[in-house]
């Protein structure tokens, strides 16, 4: 950090450390954002990007260390004092009010009266001034939702500017921006630079940290692992620093898939509109088959086109040697292939009700015809209790109430009912304690084992390597690579899905262009 | 209780949800009991549930509406419609087939058929157009009493008297000393209440108005459960007006209006939740005898003006509603 020491920076964290009740996810961060400096703040899912942006914007307070505004210590006590201080942050998902008018929206909050009247003539002035500062050529009058996502990122920063922003923090701008829109955003930043404002951003693109900033910090599980300037480290040294762990024995062994099993799946061409296009997956009776990338590469939408649960084309979709059609989850369902939502709570799991009820849900038809039987559906629940060891203090007890990972296990039960022959799990083990992790991975690896054939989406890289047989890496909808059993490394899949070859010192193939 | 994963414990004494619109039926009785003798007496009981048959039978389809997550403000002017409809059929048909049985089944089939196809009209813009469910029914409400209206030429649609003489007793006569409407209203109370505590259907409502997401994960189809309720509601509005017709043998603009907003009142009195999820058919039953025992005791009674009846409907609404916070609150 030496040759950075030659300003005082606008905001600066210093030993910051952050805890969410017993679990610390930030570690002695220390970060400094100068005017006229793009920083650029990397790492993986998880490793503690957003939560330095919001302590850094004031949403947050950090648990200790200390936050620096030109050198003071500060607090915020809301965001609206990070704001009063000059900090904007843009959130990934605009913070706009769709139906409103660009200037209504950058007034918003804070309009500007004339005695008890709104002062229209003056905001409007204002309005166009901010936007031709950022050269965004929209009507100030124009509802923000018949804007492209390039313009409501410019009208997002115009707001910025509006209030005297001298610290502007972005969260993964770039990841809703086409290749043009996100030139136009580069070009703006650079103008805002030039002007000595300090930009703190965070982006899964490489190749976009290395073209606009300065300096790139980069976190891994909590620790700042990197700093410096940009240009004293090369993408693949960024790709090295963000990865980085072992894969402990967490996992169950991997005894490999017979070389003469049957493809019990083989989908071509699945195409679900705006996420995915064209992904081919074959899968093998007993194998587990990992699908790694990042969030936003459109694997969860790509498996849930297969399953029928969102509307999908597929070219060719061949399931136990048959040509088959879904069309819907419950034609999924009777071909013997079910899908595990990433989200128990808002897509798995009724929180109000009870376990009882829940388990049941999506296969009550085994529970009488017309009317329910409730007495094997309570059996059913003692049988799924005991299986997949839920703790719950009583049945009764409303399943919103439940430990995420009991809930994760009674979802997992209410899935197993339906006995799929292919599972395809999203997510399997998101915001669950390390034990219950290794029991479902143990679940998932026995069900192999048994001849069920699997597929899990995951976004936590040694979980994606501890369990996959093969991995499959998406990117932007497409498949960017396959990894079969012995190509398997976190600095592949990393690089896969950053848009690199798998291997280092070679150029990206052809279709990520 | 060492093993109490797999233990049901005693049952818990009922919230003041479930018991709150019970006691307070309860309390309408004694009131009533004390400030009229004839209160109690078989004519006035009989009266009291005749007269809350139609709304209380339209109330039962509004409850499996209601939990399925939607709401449906056309019924009130769906049944006068249906009412006009079967009045023309029935006097057009009379010249060919004279009075008898055979003309009152036609009848009854119109209503059910008429019923339903509404029903289904209004699940289908709701479902497969994805229109809000407010929307369409405030829609439809005005198209059927515009409808109705339109084919009374502004006035007044009759049965013929020869028609209506005969067709009475379905309204006035009974079983057993107990009137029609009573026995249908009790059927479809019964009916409806196994289906939607017992059945696979009263299942798939409730888990589509609770988290329409969870169940579509879960493989309920959501837009023919919603379909469904609204063709269950259009059957049962064809039900009431089978059972109304012959009360007063005719239909005009003003027949059937507001009940629309009594049936939701005593759907929503009996504790079922307005933005679905959960629904009982028996707390319906007793919103509906609420609403109807509180009009009949101010009839009764020179107590309080019976002009002031819709102000205490209104009051106990909103009482049922606020004791349903408290429930969401309390857990």
């Amino acid at each position: 950090m030496g040759d950075a020491l030659m300003s005082v920076p606008v905001l600066a964290l210093q030993a910051v450390s952050k805890s969410f009740g017993p679990i610390e996810v930030l570690h002695g961060i220390d970060l400094a954002l100068r005017a006229g400096e793009v920083h650029a703040l990397i790492g993986e899912n998880g490793a503690g990007k957003s939560t330095t942006m919001k302590i850094l914007a004031g949403y947050q307070p950090a648990t200790q260390g200390r936050l620096l505004l030109d050198g003071a210590e500060v607090t915020f006590e809301n965001l609206h004092a990070g704001e009063k201080a000059g900090i904007v942050m843009i959130h990934q998902e605009f913070n706009l009010a769709e139906q409103l008018t660009v200037e209504q929206n950058i007034f918003l909050g804070r309009e500007l009266t004339r005695g008890p009247f709104l002062n229209t003539s003056e905001m409007r002035k204002l309005t166009r001034s901010y936007l031709a500062r950022v050269r965004c050529t929209v009507d100030p009058d124009a509802p923000v939702s018949t804007l492209s996502n390039s313009d409501k990122q410019l009208v997002e920063i115009a707001k910025a500017l509006s209030r005297e922003a001298r610290v502007l923090i972005m969260d993964e701008p770039t990841a809703v921006l086409t290749a043009n829109e996100t030139d136009v955003l580069f070009e703006q930043v650079r103008i805002l630079q030039q002007e000595g404002t300090a930009i703190l951003f965070t982006s899964h693109k490489l190749d976009e940290v290395a073209e606009i900033s300065d300096q790139v910090t980069i976190l891994r599980d909590g620790h700042v692992v990197h700093a410096g300037a940009t240009g004293q480290i090369n993408e693949d040294g960024m790709a090295t620093a963000m990865v980085g762990r072992d894969v402990s024995d967490l996992y169950p062994a991997k005894p490999g898939v017979a070389e003469d099993a049957e493809t019990v799946l083989s989908v071509k061409g699945l195409t679900v509109s705006g996420h995915a296009q064209d992904i081919d997956i074959d899968l093998k009776r007993g194998e587990i088959l990992g699908i790694g990338g990042l969030i936003g590469a459109g694997r969860t939408e790509a498996m849930e086109g297969l399953a029928g649960l969102r509307p999908a084309q597929t070219g060719e979709l061949t399931l136990f040697g048959k040509s088959e059609q879904i069309n819907a989850p419950a034609d999924a369902q009777a071909l013997g292939l079910n899908y595990l939502t990433e989200d128990r709570k808002l897509r798995g799991l009724l929180l109000n009700w009870q376990m009882r009820e829940n388990l049941t849900l999506q296969t009550l038809y085994k529970f009488g015809g017309l009317m329910i039987d409730r007495r094997a559906e309570s059996a059913a629940l003692d049988t799924a209790i005991r299986e997949f060891d839920v703790r719950a203090g009583s049945r009764d007890i409303k399943v919103g109430n439940l430990s995420g990972g009991n809930q994760q296990k009674l979802l997992l039960a209410k899935v197993m009912l339906a006995e799929p022959r292919i599972l395809i799990v999203d997510e399997p083990t998101r915001g669950i304690d390390i034990g219950t992790k290794q029991q479902i991975y143990v679940f998932l690896r026995k069900l192999a084992a048994e001849g069920f054939s699997i597929i899990v989406i995951s976004s936590e890289m040694p979980e994606l390597i501890g369990l996959s047989d093969r991995i499959v890496v998406m990117r932007s909808g497409r498949i960017a690579g396959t990894l079969g059993e012995d190509d398997i490394t976190e600095d592949a899949i990393v690089r896969l899905s950053m848009g690199l070859s798998a291997t280092a010192g070679t150029t990206p193939p052809k279709q990520m262009a | 209780m060492t093993d109490i994963p797999l233990t049901t414990p005693a049952r818990k004494m009922p919230s003041m949800a479930v018991l709150g619109p019970l006691l307070a039926l309860i309390v309408l009785v004694v009131i009533g009991a004390l400030m009229n003798p004839n209160f109690l007496s078989g004519a006035n009981i009989t009266n009291v549930l005749a007269r809350s048959a139609f709304i209380g039978i339209i109330a039962v389809g509004m409850t499996f509406v209601i939990t399925a997550g939607g709401l449906d403000l056309s019924v009130g002017s769906m049944a006068a419609f249906i009412a006009g409809l079967m009045i023309l059929v029935m006097n057009a048909a009379l010249p060919t087939m004279g009075v008898g049985v055979p003309i009152i089944l036609l009848g009854m089939a119109v209503a059910l058929v008429a019923g339903i196809l509404a029903g289904l009209l209004n699940g289908f813009l709701i479902t497969t157009l994805g229109i809000e469910a407010f929307i369409v029914t405030l829609g439809s409400m005005g198209i059927y009493r515009s409808l109705v209206t339109w084919l009374a030429d502004g006035g007044t649609l009759s049965l013929d008297f020869s028609l209506r003489t005969f067709y009475r007793p379905v309204y006035f006569d009974g079983f057993l000393g107990i009137s029609w409407p009573i026995i249908v209203f009790a059927l479809v109370v019964i009916i409806g209440e196994i289906v939607m505590s017992r059945s696979v259907f009263g299942r798939h409502c409730a888990a589509t108005g609770s988290n329409e997401h969870v169940a579509h994960y879960s493989n309920v189809n959501v837009n023919r459960t919603r379909l469904l309720t609204y063709a269950a509601l259009g059957m049962l509005v064809g039900v009431a007006t089978i059972m109304y017709v012959p009360r007063l043998g005719s239909a005009s603009s003003s027949t059937g209006v507001l009940w629309e907003l009594e049936a939701i009142a005593a759907v929503i009195i009996g504790g079922t939740v307005l933005k679905g999820g959960f629904g009982r058919v028996w707390g319906t039953v007793i919103g509906v005898l609420i609403l109807s025992l509180i009009d009949n005791i101010l009839n009764l009674t020179d107590f309080v003006s019976p002009y002031l009846n819709g102000a205490i409907q209104g009051v106990i609404i909103i009482l049922a509603v606020i004791l349903q916070r408290e429930r969401k609150a309390g857990q």
